[in-house]
Parts: structure tokens; sequence; C-alpha cells
């Protein structure tokens, strides 16, 4: 069941969970006041490297005829294209690098390289997911409109397609954004302003012209007789740019662990309590630096949550701290390796798709055996665990 | 090679670089290259006094050179990893011959950035430069009769006027009358008494405050009694403005006055102020506590908006002036920042796009 009360559900009087809210304050202020040259030396090289990959893979795919060209010049292309919707347009639209001050590196004018118009995109994700993060009914994020992530979700007979859907929407993800803010529900429930659709209509048209004209006609038009195989190769690199951000997307709210609220819980909801329930909501994955930085450190989701616009390289000490809070507090810490992240993700949508009660155990308050949990206990949390007879 | 011709090459040319430009291409190559952030590469720090330095900046693409005499610039100076703006009077004369343009900065006591200019700035930095504005200009040709009266440095716009004259050799009847504190701090001194060495018609008056004591209007009127019949520019420190403006419009002169306010008071601390809201034309009085987004829709305005929370950054409008305050940190932003509407409030009179 979705969770109507996070203090009730996160055993914390409501002393504790106002110093907790805090505790977390003072990371933003201790973050924000020692933002630095560093902070913008990290951006202006994530940004250089990834031109300079775009600029080399676009080069190498004039020869793209010859296959190993194509397979440098498609891997050059896809991580050029990762790096600019993951570390860079996500964050920087998210006002990670306002400020700087530059308005070439600004959530006010920053562009990003999908289909998805960044005014629209900014709607639907920093406002919507982020403000109702989890909250069935509210964030479109549960979901999109056209999977069953949750057995809060009632089940209807279409999604017995949910494999079919899936598989679709992480090979089209870049086309899933770019319609996600039209709001398929409410499309659905033709609850939807004409005029507002048509708007967002019109501008995610001039947004896809052009994207497929650079990536489908024109680039390929320039490689003169290799047309086809340069098509092909940019094809390939914006469906494996597609299926990486589906997958480290998916692994934000969707393995166990990651809660979801009703409605009952945004009433009369403080800034403490919404702090907690991004921290319910989300879950992180490990890995190492690099890993981090071609998930747009989404592995840090649970940092990226509540702080979603202090700069992304800094998350790794964040998350140091915010796993402390958890200890002190005995409060959850979602987070595994990215395989069986995705692991739970792809168990959960296939068994939603039948009429399944639920996909994954009951999530069980923090136990409170004590004040303070022992730490070794925490490290191992990776959300509760019910024997499997719980399940089906 | 046109402008228009130009245009259209960036333009065809941002077909395969959307959803950036050519020109964020380009600079990877030489800095200067892009007209999307005008820039310009310090070339010469060239001091003038003990704290005064002017700047030889060579701008990038998009800059023209066509700025008339006593116009500003703003420039944006990248500090600990964050652009700092501010405007400065241009020095030089417009010339479509030269590529580079000066300004001449005073280290301001407490003013942080004034000083990292004058002491802290090294050839071939890239800064940011905005285009020339300002109303404070030399017509040309030149009225007859002229009377520059300037403080400190308050020369600047004033020196590219006389420098442009006397490349053009439109040197006029010019009275200049100069105040600095003292000999040593007198920027361009040596400039200007060469100037009037050679032109017959400027005729300069220096004031060095310590050994004169402060010129006011008073002493000014004597120095040159035919000032009812000069057309007159002032620049320099506020109450010498003031009393310029007070004494010209007491003798009905006002039209015949121009005045070059130097950059937006920063010491605002009064919380609230009259807020202006630019191109939806509607202006309140705030007090310290409202944000700038609740007074934004109280006058009817579609503001945009988010969380309201001062996370999500949807709420994201330019300050055009003045300064406004974080209503969480008191962090101040001051013009051409984009402020976040759901947090601020204002801190003096200010003006927001929208």
């Amino acid at each position: 069941m979705a969770i109507s009360d996070i203090a009730e559900f996160a055993h914390l009087t409501p002393e504790e969970i106002d110093e907790l809210g805090k505790e977390f304050d003072q990371i933003r202020r201790d973050i924000e006041g020692s933002r630095g040259e560093k902070d913008a030396a990290y951006i202006r090289r994530i940004i250089g490297l990834q031109r300079k990959l775009m600029v080399a893979g676009r080069a190498t795919l004039f020869a793209s005829a010859f296959p190993p060209a194509w397979v440098a010049g498609t891997a050059m292309l896809a991580t050029g294209k990762i790096l600019e919707n993951m570390e860079i347009g996500h964050n920087v639209m998210h006002g990670q690098w306002d400020w700087m001050n530059d308005p070439e590196i600004h959530s006010g004018t920053w562009e990003w390289d999908t289909t998805c118009p960044a005014e629209q995109w900014k709607h639907s994700h920093n406002y919507m997911h982020h403000t109702y993060t989890n909250v069935i009914g509210k964030d479109n994020d549960v979901g999109y409109g056209i999977l069953r992530v949750t057995s809060d979700q009632k089940w209807h007979p279409a999604n017995i397609g949910q494999p079919i859907y899936n598989t679709l929407l992480a090979l089209l993800f870049e086309w899933g954004v770019a319609l996600h803010d039209l709001d398929i529900e409410a499309i659905r429930k033709r609850e939807k302003d004409p005029v507002e659709m048509k708007r967002q209509l019109k501008g995610i048209w001039r947004k896809v012209r052009k994207q497929v004209a650079k990536d489908y006609v024109i680039f390929p038009a320039l490689s003169g007789p290799q047309f086809v195989s340069t098509l092909t190769a940019n094809a390939t690199a914006n469906i494996i740019r597609n299926l990486w951000s589906y997958m480290i997307i998916f692994c934000g709210h969707f393995p166990d662990g990651a809660e979801k609220f009703t409605e009952e819980e945004l009433e009369n909801e403080t800034q403490a309590e919404w702090y907690i329930r991004q921290l319910f909501g989300s879950a992180n994955f490990n890995g190492g630096r690099f890993l981090h930085i071609l998930s747009g450190s989404l592995g840090y989701q649970i940092e990226h949550h509540l702080f979603p616009d202090l700069p992304s390289n800094r998350y790794p000490e964040i998350s140091e701290r915010v796993k402390v809070l958890c200890e002190k507090y005995n409060l959850p810490y979602t987070t595994g390796p990215l395989y069986r992240q995705y692991g739970q993700v792809f168990r959960t949508l296939m068994r939603l798709s039948l009429p399944t009660k639920r996909a994954f155990p009951e999530p069980q308050p923090p136990v409170r055996q004590s004040k303070r949990a022992r730490p070794e206990e925490l490290r191992n949390y990776n959300g509760p665990i019910a024997p499997q007879s719980a399940v089906a | 090679m046109s402008s228009s011709t130009v245009e259209r090459i960036r333009s065809v040319a941002a077909r395969i670089t959307t959803p950036l430009l050519p020109d964020d291409y380009l600079k990877m190559i030489n800095p200067l290259w892009t007209a999307r952030e005008l820039r310009g590469k310090v070339i010469e720090v060239v001091p003038e006094t003990d704290d005064a330095a002017t700047l030889v900046i060579k701008p990038g693409w998009g800059f023209r050179a066509d700025y008339a005499p006593g116009q500003y610039v703003g420039i944006g100076v990248d500090i600990d990893g964050r652009w700092h703006w501010r405007s400065y009077s241009i020095s030089s004369t417009p010339d479509s011959n030269r590529d580079t343009l000066t300004i001449t900065v005073k280290a301001m006591p407490e003013g942080f950035l004034s000083e990292h200019l004058v002491r802290g700035l090294e050839p071939g930095t890239i800064v940011r430069l905005a285009l020339p504005q300002g109303e404070f200009v030399l017509p040309d040709p030149p009225p007859a009769k002229i009377l520059f009266w300037t403080g400190g440095s308050g020369i600047t716009p004033v020196m590219s006027m006389l420098r442009t004259m006397d490349r053009r050799g439109t040197m006029p009847d010019v009275v200049h009358v100069h105040s600095a504190p003292t000999q040593d701090q007198a920027i361009f001194r040596d400039e200007r008494l060469a100037l009037a060495e050679r032109h017959e018609g400027l005729q300069t008056i220096e004031n060095f405050d310590d050994e004169h004591g402060i010129l006011d209007v008073e002493k000014l009127t004597k120095v040159c009694p035919d000032w009812r019949e000069r057309e007159t520019w002032v620049c320099g420190p506020a109450p010498m403005l003031e009393a310029a403006e007070k004494h010209w419009s007491k003798s009905k002169l006002g039209k015949s006055l121009h005045i070059e306010r130097f950059s937006a008071d920063l010491s605002a601390s009064a919380e609230g102020g009259h807020v202006t809201f630019s191109k939806s034309e509607k202006e309140v009085d705030l007090d310290g506590a409202t944000t700038l987004l609740e007074a934004g829709e109280e006058a009817g305005i579609q503001m945009p908006f988010g969380c309201r929370m001062g996370i999500c950054h949807t709420c994201i409008l330019p300050l055009k002036k003045g300064v406004v305050k974080d209503l969480r940190n008191g962090a101040e932003y001051q013009e051409n920042q984009n402020i976040q509407t759901c947090v601020t409030a204002a801190a003096g009179d200010c003006v927001i796009e929208i």
C-alpha cells in the first residue's frame, strides 16, 4: 500500500522529523556556500568532452561505410548524446549550475539533444515529478501514464501488454519523453485543454523537425554515397542512448524499497517531511565514478531528489552525509548494484502486467529495536525483505 | 562579408549543430569566435594611477565598434566559477579601424570587482561583454560651447569624448573642470594637459581637493562664469551630480545638462521597494517579505512558477535593474542576473523582465 502518513511510517517523533529537516537544510547550506571554481571547471570539462565526442563521432561517420569507422563513430555519438542528456542537460535544466550566472550553462536557456523541448521537460520533470515525487495521481512519472509500476494502480486488461509497452518505451524512450508533458492520462480522460495541447504539440513538432533533420537527413546526405550507413549509425546511437537512459531512469523510483504515496500525504506536508518522502521514494545504485557520470549522477537518485538543484559533482560527498543521517535516524537508504536494481524493476513490470496484488513485499516501516540502528545493518539495507510467498 | 551573409551561413550551419549553435563549437578553437555571448580578451592592463587602470580589450565576434563616445559597456568577469557583471564607461574612441576598446577602472574600497579588475586581471583573460549603451553621449558634430565637469573616475566617458573630438578635429570651445583628491590620483593627467596644449579651444581646469578644497557648484560657476551658455556634461560622485542637477534646474537650464550616474547604489539595504515588471508594464510597491512571484501574481501577471520552494527553478526571470534578496539566506542578486522569484524579495527599487 502507498504511504499516506510519512511521519507515522518513519516512526519518528515530530521533534525528530524537525531536527532531521534541519540537518538536510544544513547539507544544502554547506554545499551552496562552497560552490566555486572547482565545480565550474567540472561542468565545463564535461561539456568540452561531450562536444569533442560529438565532433569526433560525426567526423568519423563520414567514413561510415567502413565498418570499424561505423562502430567507432556510433560509439562516440552515443556516448556524447548520453553525456549531453544525462550529466549535462538534465542537471543544467535543474538549475544546478545557475549559480555560475553563465547564460550559456543555465536552466533558463539550455536546450538538449533530444526530441523533447526543454520548456516542457522542466514542467513535467522539475516541477511535477520533483515536487510531487511518487504521489499516485499527482506524479505522472509513476508509470508515465502507460505502465503499471505499483499495485496501488488498478489493474486494467490493457496491462497484459506491459512487456511489449516496456520494450517499446525502452527503444523509443526519447519519444516517450517528448510526449510526456502532454499528460497521456489527462488526454485519455478527456481532461486536457485543447488549446494548451495544440501549443505543446507545436513546440514538440518544432523540436522534432530539427532533431530528425540533423540525424536522419542532413548528416547522412553530407556523407554522400554513405547515406544509409550514416543513417543507421545515427539511429543506432539514438537507440543506445534511449536504452541507457530508460534503464537508468527506471532504476530511480521503481526498484524494491522505493515507496509510493497517496495524495493525503501531501496535506500539510512540511519541508522536513518532503525530504523524507524524497528519501523513501528514491533508489540509488552503486558504481564507480565513470558509471555515475554516464548515468547523469542518477546513481545518486536519493541525493538528487533531496537536493535537485545542487551541482551533480557534489552528490558523492552529499551521499556520505545522507547515509550518516539515515543511520542516525534509523531510516532506509535503498541502493544496490545496477543489475540488481534493474532486475527488480523488470520483475515488477512483468508481474504487474497481471492482476497481481503486489509485485514486491509490502513496505515495512523501519524497525526500531533500539533508538539507533547498527551501522552494519544499514550498510546492507536494501529495502524491506519479505518471504517470496508474500509476493504472489 | 556582409553581416546578412554571415547570418545566413550561421543559420545553415546551425542545422547540423542544433540544439547548439556553430559558435558553441567554434569557441573551442578560439574563445572569441562566438557571438552567442559577447566575449573579449584582455590584451593589456595599463596602470593609470595607484588605484586605477585601463583595460585594453579585444572584443570577439558580434561586438560592434560603432558606440557613441560617452557610452558604457557591461563587462562580466569569472571569479571563482561565477560571472560577476558591472558597467564601465568606455574611455577609447569609437573607430572602425581599431580592434580594441578600453575601459578605465578605479579600485573602489569594498568594491571587490573593481579591485579585481585593477589588480587581479591577467592579460589573456577572457571576459564577457554587453553591447555599449547609454544616453550620456556627445553628439556629432559637437555643440559650439561645452562644459565638462568631472570628478575622480567620472573622467572616463568624457575622456572618450575629448579623444573623439581630438581625432575628428572637431574640438569646439570647451571648458573641462576636473576634480581629483590629489594630483597623483588624477587620471589621464598628462594626456589631458597635452590635449589642452594642442587645442586652443580646450581649457582644462584642475582641482585637487586635498590642496584646494572641494570644488562645489559655487566654485564651478566662478571658474566657468559663462556656464549658462554651455551644453554641460557632468560625471562624478553622487553628491556632485545632485548638486549640478539642482543648480541647473533652478536656473531653468535643465535641458542643457547631461548627467551620468554610476552603477546603481548597491548599499540598498532598505527592505522592499518599487518593483517594475517591464514587459507587462505593471508596477507595485512591495515590502521586504513579499516574494516577487507573489507580487507578480497579485498584479495579474502570468508568472512562471513551479515548486515555490526554491528548488525547481521554473520561476527564473532576469533581473534588469536593482537588487533583490534571497529570503532564504540573505544573498543578494544584482542586475543582469537570473533570479528565482519564488524565494526573492525586493531590496530597493528594481526592474524584472516579464
